[in-house]
């Protein structure tokens, strides 16, 4: 190997490790605050990257014990199951009606639909903030319910539509001439085969309604009905005093482990964003 | 013909109640919002009343408007060019193989995966005005800065406008990289190799193939990940509101949390909707340029 080469490698592998420390960083931080004492923690002076005065599980106990963090992560898994549910019986006909069914204009109203997938919730909240109130939702975890489909039915409905399309046209053929209508070539014979494409709807859609703030923080008033994004950041905090072990514990533990999740997903994720430019 | 069979039937039956729920969530809060920006809505009152464009006017007069305005175009277009040259670099990078891709993957994804509000808090430890690890380093590393009479002080991150606006476009970069990374990577690797092979024949410098070879070919793929981390960042308050709360004195407010404050904080919705109303022109400009990029694509 050259001198060149070898500084060619050098310079990759710096770039490599240092675009890796950014980005994980923070979450390393988390992971390593979550077990420092109090006394540690705030004195400006001790080793950050060590434990000097020895390692605690007192973040955690109290994290789990005296926080409604369980009841945050219960709350977001129940807004997730149903959001699921009203996004696949939504999207998955759609997506394969604009797959199969309705030629170019199915075409030209997906991209329509994935659009609405841009119209964020920062335009949109002060409105609904006034139709949930109007519906007595107010306060409910049902406000979240109803609003968090504008969002995942139009990227998952784009998704199935992609999913769809990638089966070949054969198999409904066949279907139909074994007898079957196109109504009963979809449900039985490609709704089973799409199992790959329907997990990945769930994945995506569990990952947007865990992500979600905005919507959170303006419908919901009480501690108890929050959920874990929203309740972390304004329910560990309380006036100017941060429990910052606890909170850095309760950070890592909502983020990571979906990440991972999410990791073996992401390129049927990306072909999604890119489906338009990536013909070319 | 039953319905059944008959694709065009069938067609509308499975799209439209897709398209009713979009409609009733996104239309209706939509027209509704611009006809609070023409009245006189509160959180409180039932109805209210035409004011025209008062409500437009009286933001465009008020300087913590104007300064968050020009906030939400400084934080949008400041994060994105650094994310357009970082995220060309790490995809090029990561194009290579080597051991232990994966995990540099996973771990690169992690900002974009992880919910945004619960990374600001991880990134406001970092930036803490006492606790700080970047000031520790400053201090007990470097030397640079420190609490001892006679060295300057430790930057406090968030409390001095000029770094706090730093900080949250420095976090708007840390969490759309990922995106940008990974559809950049799609488009880097649509590329033939022979095309690279061809360039390594005639003696192409890496830098010369990188500018004129690789970027021009994944520009269209290029422009559709800005677009995205473009619409994320120029419409977000999460940062904003983790980070700041719009402080010190609403120096760091953008538009989407100043809606946030004045609506649901202050009640005021006509206001509000106003202040929001002014994200709309340079979405619908987004989404025109997202649908001509889509169609050019597709007649190449």
């Amino acid at each position: 190997m050259n001198a060149r080469e070898t500084g060619a490698k050098v310079a990759h592998r710096t770039l490599v490790v240092l675009f890796s420390i950014f980005a994980a960083f923070p979450f390393a931080w988390m992971l390593i605050t979550t077990f420092k004492k109090t006394t540690d923690l705030l004195d400006p002076n001790s080793f950050p990257f060590g434990y000097p005065k020895g390692v605690t599980l007192e973040n955690l106990r109290v994290l789990f014990e005296e926080t409604l963090f369980l009841r945050w992560i219960g709350n977001t898994l129940f807004v997730g199951v149903i959001v699921v549910l009203i996004t696949l019986l939504l999207a998955v006909p759609a997506g394969y009606a604009l797959a199969r069914l309705s030629g170019s204009f199915g075409e030209q109203l997906g991209i329509g639909i994935f659009l609405t997938y841009l119209v964020p919730p920062t335009i949109l909240f002060i409105p609904l903030a006034k139709v949930v109130s109007t519906l007595h939702l107010q306060d409910s975890l049902w406000a979240l319910i109803l609003t968090y489909p504008s969002f995942t039915i139009p990227f998952c409905t784009w998704l199935m539509m992609g999913f769809f399309k990638a089966i070949p046209k054969d198999i409904e053929e066949a279907a139909m001439v074994d007898g079957l209508s196109q109504l009963g070539a979809f449900t039985r014979v490609i709704l089973p085969m799409s199992v790959a494409g329907i997990l990945t709807v769930v994945i995506f859609t569990l990952t947007l309604v865990m992500q979600e703030f905005v919507y959170g923080l303006t419908f919901i008033n009480s501690g108890r009905n929050f959920t874990v994004s929203v309740g972390v950041p304004s329910f560990l905090v309380r006036g100017d005093v941060y429990f910052w072990g606890s909170l850095m514990a309760a950070c890592f533990i909502a983020s990571v482990p979906i990440a991972f999740l999410y990791n073996l997903f992401v390129d049927r994720f990306i072909a999604g964003f890119t489906v338009g430019a990536v013909k070319g | 013909m039953k319905v059944a069979d008959n694709p065009s039937a069938l067609a509308k039956i499975l799209i439209a109640p897709a398209l009713i729920y979009i409609a009733a969530v996104i239309g209706i809060p939509f027209f509704l919002s611009l006809w609070f920006s023409v009245s006189d809505v509160t959180v409180s009152s039932s109805g209210g009343h035409y004011l025209g464009l008062e409500n437009f006017r009286s933001a465009l007069e008020d300087p913590s408007f104007r300064r968050a305005l020009g906030n939400t175009f400084l934080f949008a277009i400041a994060s994105q060019v650094i994310v357009i040259v970082l995220s060309t670099v790490l995809a090029v990078c990561l194009m290579k193989d080597f051991r232990g891709k994966w995990i540099v993957r996973l771990l690169i994804l992690l900002p974009w995966v992880a919910p945004v509000s619960l990374g600001s808090i991880g990134w406001l430890w970092i930036l803490d005005s006492i606790y700080s690890i970047i000031n520790y380093a400053l201090y007990h590393g470097l030397g640079v800065c420190g609490p001892e009479p006679g060295m300057t002080p430790c930057p406090v991150w968030l409390g001095q406008p000029s770094l706090a606006m730093l900080s949250i476009i420095g976090v708007q970069v840390w969490r759309t990289l990922p995106l940008a990374t990974i559809i950049n990577l799609g488009g880097l690797s649509s590329i033939p190799q022979d095309i690279h092979d061809a360039a390594a024949i005639d003696g192409a410098s890496f830098f010369r193939t990188l500018f004129q070879i690789t970027v021009p070919l994944i520009l269209p793929i290029l422009l559709v990940a800005v677009l995205f981390g473009f619409v994320f960042a120029f419409t977000d308050m999460i940062v904003v509101w983790v980070l700041t709360r719009g402080g010190p004195y609403d120096m760091t407010q953008v538009l989407a949390s100043l809606a946030f404050f004045k609506g649901i904080d202050g009640g005021d919705l006509a206001g509000a909707s106003a202040i929001a109303l002014f994200l709309f022109p340079v979405l619908a400009a987004a989404a025109i340029l997202m649908l001509r990029l889509a169609r050019r694509a597709e007649v190449i």
